[in-house]
């Protein structure tokens, strides 16, 4: 099964949990990322996501790869929502288990960290007043033209 | 006011000191460069001539089609603009230098197209260093006085005229439809190139997310390119699809993996543009 996962419709923790179960763990962590209703000073209405699939999966294991690796963990799982989210739903889910607390807190908190960063997943911010952006996407236009000067060389 | 008929003009009276044999007789797939470029520009404009020396009137490749004399040799290239507008001064003139060849129909489509004729000229901002390229651009009549005005400052170099003109620029659709080629070294180089697949278009698939998937209007497209690296071929998409993210700020993915944008592409090779990610 792939350990990191894309889902169209409602994560549902208490079934992701139980695949975490493993009598080799003492502890486990389970980090519940869920849509706000402001962000920046805005009121949000609603989120999109989308995902480059084939990418975001591989990246998203290689994650989990390198947290298992670190930390020593026994299991850990990752599933993230695409499609259109209404507020409180749930948009991430994190969850890994260890033999002891302190390797399963840092991890999970690697994993999600390593998760809004790394994997190709976007998202789209729909505003009480009707505007709507792409966060982290809105600051990058590129300048109108490059600039240039009077001054060149000839050969 | 309507814009002013469009004549073309392929400069051809180079000494070719550098080359040490006459440029606009070096072949490329079977053709000299001159015919090349004439056969490229002909279809584009009402009549198209070659620029030349007065001692090259009799040249026979040259004299093969209709010529304008430099007025004032010794000018370079700005003879040749200077003798076209004064020949023809109701008329407009793509001008070409005769040595590109990997100028394609294409690049001189997309600058008729964003011909701005109330302006002097329109022209490409070079790849290499933002300034305009004077060898593949489109002169208005209304340039005519200002260009004299330069010659009579004793100015000979065309990019610092129309560094300083009103002067439309544009975008090169294609990253190096321009480079030209001036040594015997460059035209071995540019012969192999052409002569083989690196040079010839390819088709490549595009997949476009988020922010750039909207100012794109697809989330998908084949193209035809002859961009070598991502790099080229966002440029390209920059201009013909109107993505307006710094690509300072975006990743690249080739056939599904993170990709550098300095990567050769492949025949059938899928590349996506990362926006900045904003999972969880």
């Amino acid at each position: 099964m792939n350990r990191f996962s894309l889902h169209e419709l409602a994560l549902e923790p208490q079934l992701l949990q139980s695949a975490l179960r493993d009598p080799a763990c003492g502890g486990y962590v389970s980090f519940e990322g869920a849509v706000r209703d402001h962000n920046e000073g805005r009121t949000v209405r609603r989120l999109e996501y989308e995902a480059f699939a084939p990418l975001a999966l591989r990246e998203g294991e290689r994650i989990l790869t390198e947290a298992c690796e670190r930390f020593g963990l026994e299991r850990a799982l990752c599933a993230h929502r695409v499609g259109s989210l209404l507020i409180g739903e749930l948009a991430v889910w994190v969850g890994v288990g260890a033999a002891h607390r302190g390797e399963a807190f840092d991890a999970c908190r690697y994993i999600i960290d390593h998760v809004k960063h790394r994997v190709p997943i976007w998202k789209k911010e729909y505003y009480e007043d009707g505007d709507s952006g792409w966060v982290n996407c809105e600051h990058c236009a590129a300048p109108a033209q490059p600039p240039h000067g009077l001054v060149h060389q000839h050969e | 006011m309507s814009a002013a008929p469009l004549y073309g003009l392929v400069l051809a009276g180079g000494r070719s000191t550098r080359m040490q044999r006459d440029k606009a007789s070096l072949d490329y797939a079977g053709k000299p460069q001159l015919v090349r470029a004439m056969e490229l520009i002909a279809p584009l404009v009402t009549r198209a001539f070659v620029s030349v020396r007065p001692d090259q009137l009799h040249e026979p490749q040259r004299s093969a089609f209709d010529t304008v004399a430099d007025l004032q040799p010794g000018l370079g290239p700005l003879a040749g603009i200077q003798a076209a507008l004064r020949a023809h001064p109701d008329h407009a003139w793509l001008v070409l230098a005769c040595d590109l060849p990997f100028l394609s129909a294409p690049t001189l489509q997309h600058l008729i197209a964003r011909r701005a004729s109330a302006r002097m000229a329109t022209a490409y901002r070079s790849q290499w260093d933002g300034l305009p390229e004077p060898l593949c651009a489109i002169y208005e009549p209304a340039c005519a006085p200002s260009i004299e005005a330069w010659i009579e400052q004793g100015q000979r170099c065309p990019r610092g005229w129309l560094s300083s003109a009103d002067v439309e620029l544009l975008d090169l659709p294609e990253a190096h439809a321009l480079d030209n080629v001036n040594t015997a070294q460059e035209y071995t180089a540019a012969r192999a190139a052409i002569g083989t697949a690196a040079i010839a278009a390819r088709r490549v698939n595009v997949r476009y997310f988020a922010l750039l998937r909207e100012q794109a209007g697809r989330s998908a497209e084949a193209v035809q390119t002859h961009a070598r690296t991502p790099q080229e071929l966002y440029r390209q998409l920059q201009s013909e699809r109107g993505l307006k993210l710094d690509p300072q700020f975006l990743r690249v993915a080739v056939n599904d993996e993170f990709g550098d944008w300095q990567q050769p592409l492949a025949e059938g090779d899928t590349v996506a543009f990362l926006p900045p990610v904003a999972g969880g």
